[in-house]
């Protein structure tokens, strides 16, 4: 059978169960895809052996009754994720060489499950960044071209290698993280489905810390039902994380039935924001539609303080980014620059930071150490926590006036140029999140569906916001959304 | 609030990153942008609302307080750029 990389999770799955495939073949069909990508610069670190060893695995457990849910279905990781004894470096110069000596526990559970890691995903360094313009490994380029144009446009980011490489077929599956919109962003550039599921869900034990009180890891997928197989697998109680949630996991690909009738769609007025294309205006309005032909019960909703979501995140992630990247000190792991004699210590850190971290994390943990420091934590950081229980506050009093569930556009625009914002200032790029930051603030579950394209050809995606726990009802809400939109667009194959 | 290059300074002296004198005035100026942009927060009016602590409530596990992981002196220094003799090497601390 040719063309096995194309096949999404629950189409390979049923294929490997109906004895139809292997996961050798299906993980071979990947490897030949992964090695003629170079140009979209997605795959950083490839581990063809270890994929095809745990591939013969899967077979042989695939022959017996017990075979756990992902079981021989290749997938791709993001940097961010240690695994062990593969280079972990989260994009970043300072983790050169690193090979943990450890499995984070997503990674692990997806082992548990049967999958087949292909290698790791290129991203944003640290995860900062809306462009995977700030990778130690080079900038992703998109599958995904303008119609009539061959300019390089961006995957998205942070997950941007994760995005690439799911529409690019690649691999069926990967594995994102998302502290502001890193998932959701883009998977909607790329025409796949992202799930940031609700903070706890998912372990981030063994996961490079970015911002702790916001980062979720969560599925890269090309259907809903896909996402909510891969979801179920990642999640779950861990030890090794105070914030993870002890609760059952529900059979979230169960729970698509596509009923949404009664079901109560929430359209928050702040997110009609000026400067926004008209295309974003539409397929807003488009999906709104479907989902009252569906049957769900619409209602113009407003959570007022959704203008200082971005300032708030931009106050909360850098400080706490400032103390999670205090570790990267040359001592312990990765990079230590080279030192002159009479260096001290002091000299060491310095000169490995400045040398291991690129010009958006400098600028970040900078940013983060000024708004901790004597004198400005009340003024910033205490403020900023402050507004994020307000933004917190709307969520909670429009789940508790009925709604279900909130649809908003993805993102502001579709994919952009690489290297088109390189001369605007940060705050320009911060934008992007605009309508994705307020969930981590919250906590809350967030999904984009692929819904249209734009003018250009692009993908748009639409993101819903769901109830905290709530990710089963959530993934049937996007899946109804998913069924009506009937997004089937593929990038046309240049690279 | 408007940052100096003095400010710049400080602050990437506190942040262990060194950043050559001439680059000061576009990192002073990027600082400013960005926190120009954060000022729209005194527009909040945050009277009485408590700082978040934890964005989905929860109290912390307990566990029994003893040993439960330990003798991975190998692993731990695996990664290490300057590992001798079982010990992490850095250099001279004290003056």
């Amino acid at each position: 059978m040719s063309d096995l990389n194309k096949l999404g999770l629950a189409e390979a799955r049923d294929l490997l169960r109906k004895g139809e495939t292997t996961s050798v073949e299906l993980t071979q069909s990947c490897l030949t895809a992964i090695e003629a990508s170079g140009a979209l610069n997605a795959f950083v670190h490839k581990t063809p052996e270890l994929a095809l060893e745990r591939a013969k695995a899967a077979d042989e457990r695939l022959k017996g009754d017990d075979a756990p849910a992902m079981c021989g279905l290749p997938i791709g990781i993001k940097d961010l994720f240690c695994t062990k004894g593969v280079d972990s470096q989260a994009g970043s110069r300072i983790l050169q060489g690193f090979k943990p000596e450890y499995e984070s526990t997503v990674s692990q559970n997806l082992i548990d499950s049967g999958s087949v890691m292909l290698g790791k995903l290129n991203m944003d360094e640290f995860a900062m960044g809306s462009s995977n313009e700030t990778s130690v490994y080079g900038d992703v380029v998109s599958p995904w071209r303008r119609e009539n144009d061959t300019a390089d446009l961006t995957p998205g980011g942070s997950s941007g290698g994760s995005a690439a490489a799911v529409a690019a077929d690649l691999c069926l599956a990967a594995t994102g993280t998302d502290t502001g919109g890193s998932i959701r962003q883009p998977a909607a550039f790329t025409g796949t489905v992202g799930i940031k599921p609700t903070y706890g869900r998912c372990s981030r034990w063994g996961v490079v810390a970015f911002a702790s009180s916001l980062d979720q890891a969560g599925p890269m997928t090309k259907s809903v039902r896909d996402a909510a197989i891969m979801l179920e697998a990642m999640s779950g109680h861990d030890a090794k994380d105070s914030t993870s949630a002890d609760l059952a996991v529900p059979n979230f690909e169960a729970m698509l039935t596509g009923d949404i009738r009664g079901k109560k769609i929430g359209i928050p007025k702040e997110y009609h924001m000026d400067g926004i294309p008209a295309e974003i205006d539409k397929l807003w309005a488009d999906g709104t539609a479907m989902l009252k032909d569906a049957g769900a019960e619409i209602v113009d909703i407003s959570l007022p303080h959704t203008k200082y979501a971005l300032p708030a995140y931009y106050v909360i992630a850098p400080a706490e980014a400032s103390s999670n990247l205090a570790r990267y000190d040359g001592v312990r792991y990765g990079h230590r620059a080279t030192l002159s004699a009479g260096d001290g210590i002091t000299e060491m850190y310095e000169k490995t930071r400045a040398e291991g971290f690129g010009p958006e994390v400098q600028r970040r943990v900078m940013i983060g150490t000024y708004v901790l420091s004597a004198g400005f934590y009340d003024a910033y950081y205490n403020r900023a926590r402050r507004v994020r229980t307000l933004i917190k506050k709307d969520f909670e009093d429009v789940f508790a006036a009925g709604v279900d569930a909130i649809l908003t556009p993805a993102t502001p625009s579709s994919a952009f140029g690489l290297g088109e914002m390189t001369d605007a200032d940060p705050v320009q790029m911060y934008l992007n999140d605009v309508f994705t930051v307020t969930v981590n603030l919250a906590g809350l579950p967030g999904i984009s569906v692929p819904a249209g394209l734009d003018a250009q050809g692009l993908p748009l995606g639409l993101q819903l916001i769901g109830k905290p726990w709530e990710e089963g009802d959530l993934l049937n809400t996007a899946y109804a959304l998913e069924t009506a939109a009937g997004f089937v667009a593929k990038p046309g194959k240049w690279w | 609030m408007s940052i100096d290059q003095s400010t710049a300074a400080k602050v990437a002296k506190l942040a262990r990153i060194k950043v050559e004198d001439d680059a000061l005035p576009a990192l002073a100026s990027e600082f400013n942008t960005i926190l120009g942009f954060i000022e729209q927060l005194n527009e909040v009016d945050v009277e009485g609302v408590e700082p978040m602590t934890s964005v989905t409530p929860q109290r912390l596990k307990r566990r029994e307080d003893v040993v439960n992981d330990g003798n991975q002196q190998p692993k731990v220094l695996a990664n290490a750029p300057d590992a001798r003799e079982g010990f992490f090497a850095v250099p001279k601390v004290m003056e």
